[in-house]
């Protein structure tokens, strides 16, 4: 037991010089890590949203809009199929998760079935066909319902996550925020983490937005003030401020879609010095906008987005290079993230923030400069206390809470774990566990002492004795820790994570090396006493 | 040479005679507790009830009088202004705004605008919006950690012991728990996810103090084959004594910088571990202790010398 061999201590040691090796880029300064290569600059522990600033956003998506899109949709369709199929109707009533045909003949139900049918989507299935169609429709007395299937649903929502996903994280890349986290949680939230963003208003609004953006014709014939949208039209409020109208009379009818867009960029005009934003078609959206400007020439033409109208200038000549330019008072801020949004692409469906932690970076400073602080007391306070009642075997023990401290440091920062506020409180709270098992082992070693035993045989029988204990109260918390690291959300897992690399780590450094801090001790000055 | 002894050596405390009136004591205020909980209830803050905490710095000292009549024009239910730190950190608690989810966020822009509008100059150092649903979420899976927490111990204790023990460090901990929960609704703290955090790191404490003092238990059932259970608890617990406390100790000294220095949230926190601590080796020695004697008598020992032959009812696994 009290016999280490040679390449033992040789282990050992290499442990605790590896480890402080992999902690120091943590205190070395921006200048001396640049020096250094790569790799090992890299080693850092990353500091938490909450040390070093930054904003955290939950958002949801809105799964029951992008239902009501496709219930929408299969309205539109439903009324040009059944017309195409010569079927009668009085009414098409949208639902939750359909549509409901009223039918001016009962007799054509089955007609109207077949109709219906052929509007629903294929799901599933590979290219050589299966799969399964999107709608379930019945008929019953003189009418005919179309639902979405729960498979559809479910379909519908993990497309429109996963297409969110990838719109929010291009629009966050075209902001320049360093490092973003953009994660799915659950099944319809997206978990964004913007590290270092003291202001998130204008993420916030670059994710607000759906950019869903049409080019549609104004109605010249109706007022907008009359309240009541003739049929294939809506009254859609202006966004343009200023002189223009507060509101136009829009078609339904979308002419050319924000999807065909290639790029957007803000720019000025040269003449009036206002600031705009240009886009270009692809060559699907460049023949439609050359069609439709050169049918429309002398009318308005509304440029919509996310049903305001951006702006509706007057087609002077027909556009044909497949280029256009959007003017709409805007400031240059304005014109940058519309831009973006178009660049980016329209979302499926609104998001909305339901959860934000936001911490700016001088209060992330002033939290570890206090955190920094409480270690050091505690550090302190521990060490002066274990020295106070165990004299030179306390002294081991806090050379080896030192040594679990840089350990476990070195394993935040080999894994590239984030510290969080409660992270340094996790690592304060196993400062005072860890040395438990020091107590746990010097008491053992007074004991056996005390029943007589010599010097040798009581350090011995202390580790042995008081080794299953330290497992058994260790492994107890740990357990715990593991439940509240899947269960807990950010800061609370940082939390669970210091605590239980303290806890393992301690094992080695309070048992394996204070002993043999002890037994080279004892070997050397060969005491007939022991100093517990 | 000087040796610092929290308790003296061949320290024997007759801890058993104390038995009925600890578990009566500890009855009464878990039971107290949880009348506490229901009325007046717990302070529960936004990560649970939803709501907006917004932390600001002002240039000058803040003027709260003037602060607490701009904010209360915007109508947005009670706000709660609290300094903090220093004269010119206030904390503006809202509660959680009628509405769905994003309905947080609107408010949170409002009082920023207002902030920025009324106070030029004012730093919004942070911001914490949480919805309905949120909330909820994280209250469930709150609870639930707490349960798996519980039962994560029973199984743990259950198949290193004897069941006795592992049904008393169970009992103890439900005891403790309680404890934890009447501390929060007596002083008014928030209970939040740090709230839990706390009351799994006491349950972790609390599980280890009673494991090292059932651990010598067991040890001395052992050695100790005729002496009855009685004695042999307060043994066990005397020799362990010095440890119990010293380990005590050396936590509180860890946890008391986080008390003094620890800022807003973490200073709750720490507060609440002191109090854990206390609570947990009280209840190791009062509680602990004496369930398993109830438990244990007659089971776990064989007092009667004519049984004194017979196997023990549980053999270690």
């Amino acid at each position: 037991m009290l016999y280490f061999p040679r390449w033992k201590i040789f282990l050992i040691v290499a442990i605790c010089v590896l480890g402080t090796i992999l902690t120091l880029p943590n205190f070395l300064s921006r200048e001396t890590l640049s020096a250094l290569p790569n790799w090992y600059a890299h080693n850092r522990v990353n500091l938490g949203l909450d040390l070093r600033g930054g904003s955290h956003l939950l958002l949801e998506v809105d799964m029951g809009a992008v239902i009501r899109d496709r219930v929408e949709g299969l309205v539109d369709s439903a009324r040009t199929q059944l017309r195409n199929d010569n079927v009668g109707y009085t009414a098409i009533n949208p639902g939750d998760r359909g549509i409901t045909v009223q039918l001016r003949d009962p007799a054509q139900a089955d007609t109207a079935v077949r109709a219906l049918r052929q509007l629903a989507n294929t799901i599933g299935g590979g290219p050589l066909g299966g799969g399964q169609p999107d709608l379930e429709v019945t008929a019953s007395g003189g009418s005919v319902t179309a639902r979405l299937s729960e498979i559809a649903l479910r379909e519908r929502a993990t497309q429109a996550i996963e297409q969110s996903i990838e719109i929010v994280r291009r629009r966050i890349d075209e902001t320049g925020v360093n490092e973003p986290t953009i994660a799915r949680q659950g099944a319809d939230r997206i978990l964004v983490q913007l590290p270092g963003v003291e202001d998130p208003d204008r993420v916030k609004r670059l994710l607000g937005t759906t950019a869903k953006m049409t080019f549609r014709l104004v109605d010249m014939n109706a007022d907008p003030s009359a309240g009541r949208a003739p049929p294939g039209t809506d009254i859609l409020p202006s966004a343009e401020g200023g002189r223009a109208q507060s509101a136009y009379v829009i078609r339904k009818k979308v002419e050319v879609d924000g999807a065909n867009l290639t790029n957007a960029t803000a720019g000025s005009n040269p003449q009036t010095g206002e600031w705009v934003v240009n886009f270009e078609f692809d060559s699907i959206g460049a023949r439609r906008f050359a069609d439709v400007t050169r049918a429309n020439v002398g009318r308005p033409f509304a440029i919509v987005l996310d049903n305001k109208v951006i702006s509706a200038p007057v087609i002077r000549e027909p556009i044909t290079g497949g280029r256009g330019q959007i003017s709409g008072n805007f400031t240059a801020a304005d014109a940058n993230d519309l831009a973006v949004l178009l660049r980016a692409g329209a979302l499926p469906a609104p998001l909305k923030v339901i959860e934000e932690r936001t911490v700016g970076p001088d209060l992330g400073a002033d939290s570890i400069r206090a955190g920094l602080m409480a270690v050091g007391i505690g550090f302190v306070l521990v060490c002066a206390y274990m020295i106070a009642a165990y004299g030179l075997f306390g002294a081991f023990a806090c050379f080896a809470l030192l040594v679990n401290t840089v350990l476990t440091l070195a394993a935040l920062s080999l894994l590239q774990a984030t510290l969080t506020l409660p992270g340094i409180a996790g690592i304060l709270l196993s400062l005072g566990l860890a040395v438990d098992a020091n107590i746990l082992i010097n008491e053992r070693v007074r004991e056996e002492t005390k029943k007589g035993r010599g010097v040798f045989g009581s350090v011995e029988a202390g580790f042995s004795r008081a080794y299953s204990t330290i497992v058994d109260a260790n492994l107890t918390t740990a357990i715990k820790m593991a439940i509240l690291f899947v269960l807990g959300t950010g800061a609370i897992k940082g939390f669970a994570v210091t605590i239980t690399f303290g806890i393992l780590i301690s094992l080695f450094t309070a048992t394996v090396l204070v002993r043999l801090m002890m037994v080279s001790w004892l070997r050397k000055t060969r005491p007939a006493a022991l100093p517990v | 040479m000087f040796r610092l002894r929290l308790v003296p050596d061949n320290t024997n405390i007759q801890f058993m005679r104390g038995r009925h009136a600890g578990l009566i004591v500890s009855a009464f205020l878990s039971i107290a507790s949880v009348v506490l909980f229901f009325y007046p209830g717990l302070n529960y803050g936004i990560d649970f009830r939803g709501g907006i905490v917004i932390e600001a710095r002002t240039p000058q000292a803040a003027d709260f009088a003037s602060l607490r009549h701009t904010l209360n024009q915007l109508n947005m239910g009670q706000v709660a202004l609290q300094e903090f730190g220093s004269p010119q950190d206030v904390l503006i608690r809202l509660e959680r705004q009628p509405g769905d989810d994003a309905a947080q966020q609107v408010a949170a822009d409002k009082v920023r605008a207002t902030l920025a509008q009324e106070i030029p100059g004012t730093t919004v150092r942070r911001v914490e919006a949480v919805g309905a649903s949120v909330s909820g979420e994280l209250f469930f899976n709150g609870m639930l950690a707490l349960g798996l927490a519980l039962l994560a111990m029973l199984v743990y204790i259950w198949f290193r012991f004897e069941w006795q023990f592992g049904l008393g460090a169970i009992v103890t901990l439900l005891l403790d728990v309680t404890k934890v929960v009447g501390f929060y609704a007596i002083t008014g703290m928030q209970f939040n996810l740090t709230a839990i955090a706390a009351i799994l790191t006491i349950m972790g404490y609390s599980t280890n103090d009673k494991v090292v003092v059932y651990d010598r238990m067991r040890e001395n059932l052992r050695i100790y084959k005729k002496m009855p259970l009685r004695e042999l608890i307060d043994r066990s617990i005397n020799e362990t004594l010095n440890r119990t406390l010293g380990t005590s100790m050396s936590t509180l000294l860890s946890i008391l910088p986080l008390a003094f220095f620890g800022g807003e949230a973490l200073q709750d926190f720490g507060i609440v571990l002191i109090f854990g601590i206390f609570l947990a080796t009280s209840s190791s020695i009062f509680i602990a202790a004496p369930i398993l004697l109830f438990l244990g008598e007659n089971r776990l020992r064989r007092n009667a010398p004519a049984e004194s032959a017979a196997p023990a009812a549980n053999p270690t696994p």
